[in-house]
């Protein structure tokens, strides 16, 4: 047991499969630390919920080894493990009320009913839902029916809880308020979430860390911070936020500097990929940080775009432009002076620092141009 | 969006609608034809026959002054005597006979041969003549029988059908012990029924269960495994079970073969109240698994996985989760076994022998052998009644509108 005081959940060399021929999840090590809430973000299919259901005891893993606090749990069914769990589509009781609902599991666990009383109250001052004890779901909004499942999954106070996709449900409105209640509840009770989304503003809104999950593995673990401003993977410079990705070939490579071609140009960028000359290599530059009209010499990268299009989004413009053989290069500029330094069809310089272009892996998915 | 134009909320103008209606009319008038108005014709049969005090008028309109005590006077004989002999030119006789019959046994076969002698009988008082002809005519609970049988409208069947007696002097009294026939019959049947539904919904159950928690398509299969035996005519499946079950049937033949039975300890399986049992239970199988299925497939599976995690045991998930869920499909599949069990005719009457017959093969029995059909219609009531205060209980207790039959 090579774990420290503070890591809560592990994942070491996980493997599941459902058919015996493909993996599901594919050779998985991961640790969650106590209190953390930890986001396994992915496209569905990614293995993510599967993980989810493991850890829960829903599914055994094909191989590897699932320890909470430094204790296997292979041997435990899911009833003992004391995880709380919030499904997809909440899971309450429909013949029960919300107090019956959340009572249940305390009278599994056979507290007496002022007991009962007590916590049920207490979880429904929690999520804002007091006097609601005596409806039942079916007369609650979806909002509110996500608030009891969460109430249900904290009210016999688990240490570790598993969320999946919770939100998925709910209009954008709510989602972004239930976000924040998520992330309140999460903070005061400094309880361990595992959270399964494949949004990924949610994952950034409410994450301390996201683990980025592709075919079954993990592309790169890290804060939201770290993985927007430093992705490792190509996927994941794709999945988070919005790239400029541009396909091209490595042309040479000096320590923290490297030279690709693509579409005719030459880029000056940062290796993240391994990046020997002559390989392929996928570029990605964040619109906003693409400048119009740079001061001559500035940046290390300067080149002549047309501006093919213009369209006006209130906080910012985003332009698309003609560029390093591409048409549909993507330029953020933010409405801070106003607008009209460009137009259509305008062709004007453009610049961005060699630090703000990361030459990673080929994306495979991407198209080669 | 409230001024959202709703065409298809729009109403019909009225004759359109009248239209649409007609659409059902052919269904309407066949349920009155073939279900109301029988039913109506039966309840109207069980208290109302007009036979006897059609065929003798005038001898019943005398009797209604006779006393009760000792014997009528020589004008109710006078009267009884021309109204037999009419009777038995206008061929009503033998029913006549037959309502008398069933009220004091004996009496068929002093009318109908009184009938005969009257012909050609000498002129004078009739009353000495008739008693010269039968006895019978010289006792006062003859014209008892005949004075009740006369009632246009009577509960006699309903008493009859319920083992109940009405006195001469107009109480009402519970047949001696070993003449109840019926009211222990409907108990029986009662109590069959319920152990048919009991068997049905424990063996229901969990293929319900099964069906609604497999893959499609082995959903499917199990469905038609369920459904094969639906659609195969009662008959087949009856002798089947004769097949099988008879003392020198598969089951008998294979538990001798096997060592399990003795040849002279085979097993009387069939032709008792065992067969009508197990093929009954077999016959309504399919109407409890449906409405279970229907109700079981709408419940989401992770509802149990919700309740592990929360810390239930698979008993009290099942118990405190599923069970409550599913309890409107329990209400609907017993509720129809048990209607339907309970009016059971063909399954009793072709394996039930002797001792496995319900309260329908008595029914049937009146119906066509006996042709009694005052008492066929009364028991035919009292088991309506008994249909609709289950109904009535059930919608008290779980709420009709809650049942889902599929």
């Amino acid at each position: 047991m090579d774990s420290d005081a503070d890591t809560h959940v592990e994942f070491e060399r996980v493997h599941k499969s459902y058919d015996g021929r493909s993996w599901v999840v594919e050779n998985l090590d991961l640790s969650v630390r106590r209190g953390e809430f930890l986001t396994l973000l992915g496209p569905s299919g990614s293995g993510k919920t599967t993980c989810l259901m493991m850890l829960a005891g829903f599914e055994p893993p094909s191989s590897g080894s699932i320890r909470i606090d430094g204790r296997s749990v292979h041997t435990l069914p899911a009833r003992k493990r004391g995880i709380g769990m919030v499904f997809q589509n909440y899971a309450l009781f429909p013949h029960m009320t919300v107090g019956d609902n959340l009572a249940f599991p305390l009278e599994a666990r056979g507290l007496d009913r002022e007991q009962r009383r007590e916590r049920v109250e207490r979880a429904l001052r929690l999520v804002r839902l007091e006097g609601l004890a005596q409806r039942r779901p079916g007369q609650l909004s979806g909002g509110q029916q996500q608030r009891v499942a969460i109430a249900r999954a904290l009210v016999f106070e688990p240490e570790l809880v598993l969320m999946d996709e919770p939100l998925g449900a709910l209009d954008r409105r709510l989602r972004e308020e239930m976000q924040f209640e998520i992330r309140r509840i999460q903070r005061s009770l400094g309880v361990t979430v595992l959270y399964v989304t494949h949004d990924q503003q949610e994952a950034m809104a409410m994450s301390d860390r996201i683990a980025v999950f592709r075919g079954g593995r993990i592309e790169q673990i890290a804060e939201p911070e770290v993985l927007y401003e430093e992705p490792k993977r190509a996927f994941v410079a794709r999945f988070i936020g919005e790239n400029n990705r541009l396909r091209g070939r490595v042309r040479s490579r000096e320590g923290d500097l490297c030279e690709v071609e693509t579409g005719g140009e030459i880029v000056k960028a940062l290796p993240v990929a391994e990046c020997r000359p002559g390989s392929e290599t996928t570029l990605v530059i964040r619109p906003e940080r693409v400048n119009l009209a740079p001061r001559p010499g500035l940046f290390a990268n300067e080149y002549e775009a047309q501006i093919e299009d213009i369209a006006f989004l209130g906080d910012h413009l985003r332009i698309r432009a003609r560029l390093c053989g591409r048409s549909d290069f993507i330029i953020k500029i933010p409405n801070i002076v106003g607008h009209g330094a460009v137009l259509e069809g305008d062709r004007v310089r453009v610049g961005w620092p060699m630090t703000d272009c990361r030459a990673l892996d080929p994306d495979p998915e991407e198209d080669a141009t | 969006m409230s001024q959202r134009l709703a065409p298809e909320s729009v109403p019909l103008p009225r004759t359109g609608r009248w239209r649409s209606a007609g659409l059902a009319l052919p269904l309407l008038l066949f349920i009155g034809a073939a279900f109301l108005a029988p039913l109506a014709s039966m309840l109207t049969r069980s208290v109302y026959d007009p036979r006897v005090a059609d065929a003798l008028p005038q001898t019943l309109e005398r009797l209604g002054e006779w006393d009760g005590s000792g014997l009528p006077g020589e004008a109710v004989y006078e009267a009884a005597a021309r109204e037999i002999l009419s009777a038995r030119g206008e061929r009503t006789l033998g029913q006549v006979a037959s309502s008398v019959n069933r009220i004091r046994s004996g009496l068929r076969s002093v009318l109908t041969r009184s009938g005969r002698k009257l012909r050609g009988a000498p002129d004078g008082p009739k009353r000495d003549f008739l008693i010269g002809l039968d006895p019978a005519w010289g006792e006062a609970e003859t014209w008892h029988a005949i004075r009740s049988a006369g009632e246009r409208v009577t509960f006699r069947h309903y008493l009859n059908a319920l083992d109940l007696d009405r006195r001469p002097g107009g109480q009402v009294v519970r047949q001696p012990e070993e003449r109840r026939i019926y009211l222990p019959l409907l108990w029986r049947t009662l109590v069959v029924s319920l152990g048919i539904t009991g068997l049905c919904l424990l063996l229901g159950y969990p293929i319900a269960y099964l069906m609604a928690n497999s893959p499609p398509r082995r959903a499917n299969w199990l469905l038609l495994l369920v459904l094969v035996p639906f659609w195969t005519s009662l008959l087949v499946r009856t002798t089947s079970w004769i097949v099988l079950l008879q003392t020198q049937g598969v089951v008998n033949d294979l538990g001798v073969a096997l060592g399990l039975l003795a040849e002279d300890g085979r097993i009387a399986m069939i032709y008792n109240m065992t067969g009508t049992f197990v093929a009954m239970t077999h016959v309504l199988l399919p109407f409890m698994v449906l409405p279970l299925y229907s109700v079981m497939r709408g419940i989401p599976p992770v509802h149990m996985s919700a309740a592990a995690s929360l810390g239930a045991s698979p008993l009290r998930a099942w118990r405190r989760v599923y069970w409550p869920q599913t309890l409107p499909g329990v209400g609907a599949g017993s509720l129809l076994v048990f209607i339907l069990a309970i009016g059971y005719y063909i399954t009793p009457a072709l394996v039930g022998g002797r001792t496995g017959q319900l309260i329908s093969n008595m029914i049937a029995y009146h119906m066509q052998t006996s042709l009694n059909w005052g008492l066929a219609a009364a028991l035919g009531g009292v088991l309506l009644v008994c249909v609709t205060a289950l109904y009535l209980l059930y919608d008290r207790l779980v709420g009709i509108e809650r049942m889902r039959l599929g």
